[in-house]
């Protein structure tokens, strides 16, 4: 659905190959194309324009570089950039104290108290005793939803018929008696407008003291959420951020907001539904998808779930060596047919998804793409580049399509390479990345 | 629109100081319309969540209405963008939601996770209880913890019928009961609840379908709407999702909930330019009495006034 920023900023430099340097027209030029990029990503326009800001000045007066294009060089200022603002500080969960406190807040519906028995699951499994405390008493039902969790993970979930900040008073106290940690709090979403409800976390903060006050954000968030990141910061002094539901399609831009707005590091994401998808934060994952360019590390790893594990090491050496060819191309459409919405699978390689946008991902179209690959023969698909007219005409007949869609797919599949190349030596080292809470 | 129409221009009134307040300082800076003053403005619309591709089909349409009409004054930008946007809900059916005309009239409610299809669930019924139909409501979320619970509080205080099955059972059989419990005790109104799905989990969403295709065996021109319920909080995702459902479940109509906070729901505006889908309902707090129906003409005029 969205360009890839890389493709557009293509554009931009189109003409400008071979300048010395970045000139400030067309930095000017390309920094548009990256404001619409952000802005398409959700990110806040105010959180906007000082970023664009910053990367003006980082790439004024650059030497242009050889062996990347001028869009490909502004492209990576704005990465860098990107991973800097989202990294900065690590900071893994800590807690200072026995029981640790964890506090989780943020508006409804947006992943709490599944988070909750995330991060219990993930301390149960370190051999902690974690205790879960249920103080959403406003929405129905909720604390049953945080007992069936428990129970699930055989973690105990404390609960008192009492007032939100009473019940978490006493849960540290029944923690402290039965020497239970960490302990979690769930707390019921609320609007950070709600200031009946504000007071009430403040009070709960001033009772437990927590070790990690967590503001729980959806993916999925749009412009609001520097409002709704500055009121909860504001309120609780947050220590860190969690985003959820990153294992949809959103481009995620909110982390970006809240990250500029609170200065507060992003902790952890969720992955989905399941209780175990929960990882540590990446910024350089989140920058790319931020920018549309593509998450070779998820999809690496959901090959690895579904495809057994040799395939995929195939399927990301392939993408290392950028030697994917027509024939990879084809089992690995087969491969990943297994996988789910291909649509969202193709989306993570690189350049893939500006590639596709004009071909429908359905079933027919799809088909399509296979019939003309299994017309060529082995050499074609080896080396596409001795595709001439003729042996295009071919194909076209072989496959029931036409020359024109056998030229569309031969120019996807150049860009693919392109996209997969630039992308070559980048940040998929796995034996880099530290454990889910390192310390 | 009834008490609740303060609780909705509060939250709009956000929206209003963003969209009109930033337009009012572009304006300033361009004596004329010119390329820089429309590319400032789609900028605008893109930054209060409209979609990037409506924004542009906006423009567009202000492009054309300015060249038609001979305008080179900034000024009068206001009024044509109005026009513009309030151009988007000409198509747009208005056929009054609460009118049920078909017994038992037939409700089904998807959507991602967390938007309040549950809550919302509550509020429609109650709306319907008020009017004095007789309603089942389906607990066809048997996947999240408790969600039959909760919907079966909901019941409790709204006054109506709850069909529910086992947490893990097969969601599909538990809206077909509902149908046919529903028709047997002669019910005007049955509403389905379903798990919340993220659009792209291939697999879920067609459990989703089948559930669709389940109901018609208990009435074959049933279900008479299916809604997508969106969060309005939600940004760019929106049309994402309301794209995938439409294609897999044929969804004919838009719930948007949360708009009591300072979201701004531009995307309603994408929905309609983009898929033509009416919003029938918003959604303006927690509690079972705050929906509203939608209207355009009122939602375009609060941005303005
Ligand atoms: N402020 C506000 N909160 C709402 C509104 N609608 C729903 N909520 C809240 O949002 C949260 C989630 O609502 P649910 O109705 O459980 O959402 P759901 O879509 O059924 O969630 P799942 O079934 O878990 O996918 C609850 O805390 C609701 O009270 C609304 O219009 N305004
Ligand atoms: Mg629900």
């Amino acid at each position: 659905m969205f360009d890839t920023l890389s493709e557009k900023l293509e554009g931009v430099f189109k003409t400008l190959r071979g300048h010395g340097k970045l000139t400030e027209q067309n930095i000017k030029d390309s920094l548009k194309e990256v404001r619409r990029a952000l802005l398409e990503a959700d990110v806040n326009f105010k959180v906007v324009k000082q970023f664009v800001a910053n990367v003006e000045a980082k790439a004024s007066g650059q030497e242009t570089l050889r062996s990347i294009s001028p869009g490909e060089q502004v492209v990576k200022v704005v990465h860098d950039e990107l991973i800097a603002v989202l990294g900065g500080q690590n900071a893994p969960i800590a807690f200072r104290s026995t029981p640790g406190k964890l506090l989780v807040c943020g508006l409804q519906g947006s992943g709490k108290t599944t988070l909750c028995a995330k991060i219990a699951l993930h301390y149960k499994k370190k051999n902690a005793r974690p205790l879960m405390v249920a103080a959403d008493i406003y929405r129905p039902a909720a604390v049953k939803q945080l007992q069936v969790l428990g129970k699930q993970i055989d973690v105990p979930v404390f609960h008192v018929d009492k007032k939100p900040p009473q019940i978490c008073e006493d849960a540290v106290e029944y923690a402290r008696a039965n020497n239970l940690h960490p302990v979690i709090f769930d707390t019921a979403g609320r609007l950070h407008i709600d200031t009946e409800l504000m007071d009430e976390l403040r009070n709960i903060k001033s009772k437990i003291n927590p070790d990690e006050i967590l503001l729980v954000a959806d993916a999925m968030t749009g412009q609001d959420a520097v409002n709704v990141a500055t009121q909860f910061n504001e309120t609780l002094d947050l220590t860190g951020v969690v985003l959820t539901k990153l294992d949809g399609d959103a481009r995620g831009g909110a982390a970006l907001s809240i990250r500029q707005v609170t200065g507060k590091p992003l902790k952890l994401v969720s992955v989905g539904e399941k209780l175990s998808d929960l990882e540590v934060f990446y910024p350089e994952r989140m920058a790319s998808r931020i920018l549309g360019m593509g998450d070779i590390v998820s999809l690496v790893e959901k090959a690895q779930e579904t495809i057994d594990v040799k395939e995929a090491e195939k399927l990301e050496k392939k993408l290392r060596k950028d030697t994917l060819t027509l024939e990879d191309f084809y089992q690995q459409l087969q491969q990943l047919k297994k996988m789910g919405s291909l649509e969202s699978i193709l989306k993570m390689i690189p350049g893939v998804s500006s590639a596709i946008r004009d071909v429908q991902i359905d079933e027919s179209s799809m088909k399509r793409v296979e019939a003309i690959i299994l017309s060529m023969t082995p050499d074609e698909r080896a080396k596409p580049t001795i595709l001439n007219g003729s042996r295009r005409a071919r194909i076209a007949a072989g496959s029931g399509t036409s020359v024109q869609e056998v030229n569309r797919l031969l120019r996807q599949f150049e860009q693919m390479q392109k996209m997969i190349k630039q992308m070559r030596g980048g940040k998929f080292n796995k034996k880099m990345m530290p454990g889910l809470f390192p310390g | 629109m009834g008490f609740s129409l303060k609780k909705l221009a509060s939250g709009l009134l956000k929206t209003k100081e963003n969209l009109v307040s930033k337009i009012k300082a572009a304006v300033g800076l361009h004596k004329k319309i010119d390329g820089a003053l429309l590319d400032e403005i789609e900028e605008i619309l893109i930054s209060s969540d409209i979609s990037v591709e409506t924004s542009t089909a906006i423009i567009a349409n202000l492009k054309e209405k300015v060249a038609q009409r001979g305008i080179d004054n900034s000024d009068e930008v206001f009024q044509l963008l109005r026009e513009c946007l309030k151009d988007l809900f000409v198509d747009i059916s208005t056929e009054p939601f609460f009118a049920c005309n078909k017994k038992p009239y037939v409700i089904m409610i998807v959507g991602v996770n967390g938007t309040g299809k549950t809550t919302s669930i509550a509020k429609i019924a109650r709306r319907f209880v008020n009017d004095g139909k007789k309603v089942t409501i389906a607990a066809a979320d048997t996947f999240r913890a408790a969600a039959i619970d909760q919907l079966a509080i909901w019941a409790d205080r709204v006054g109506c019928h709850l069909v529910k099955g086992q947490e893990g059972g097969d969601a599909a059989a538990v809206a077909y009961d509902s149908v046919q419990s529903a028709i047997a005790r002669g019910d005007d109104v049955v509403i389905i609840d379903t798990a919340g799905r993220l659009h792209t989990k291939t697999n879920l969403m067609e459990e989703l379908s089948k559930v669709k295709r389940v109901i018609k065996k208990a009435m074959p021109d049933a279900p008479h709407r299916t809604l997508l319920v969106l969060d309005g909080t939600t940004g760019q995702n929106a049309l994402q999702q309301v794209e995938v459902f439409k294609k897999m479940l044929d969804i004919d109509g838009i719930i948007i909930t949360k708009l009591d906070g300072t979201a701004k729901g531009g995307a309603v505006f994408s929905i309609v330019e983009r898929y033509k889908l009416p919003v029938v309902l918003i959604g303006i707090g927690e509690q079972m009495d705050d929906l509203d129906e939608f209207k355009a003409h009122d939602f375009v005029e609060a941005l303005f006034t």
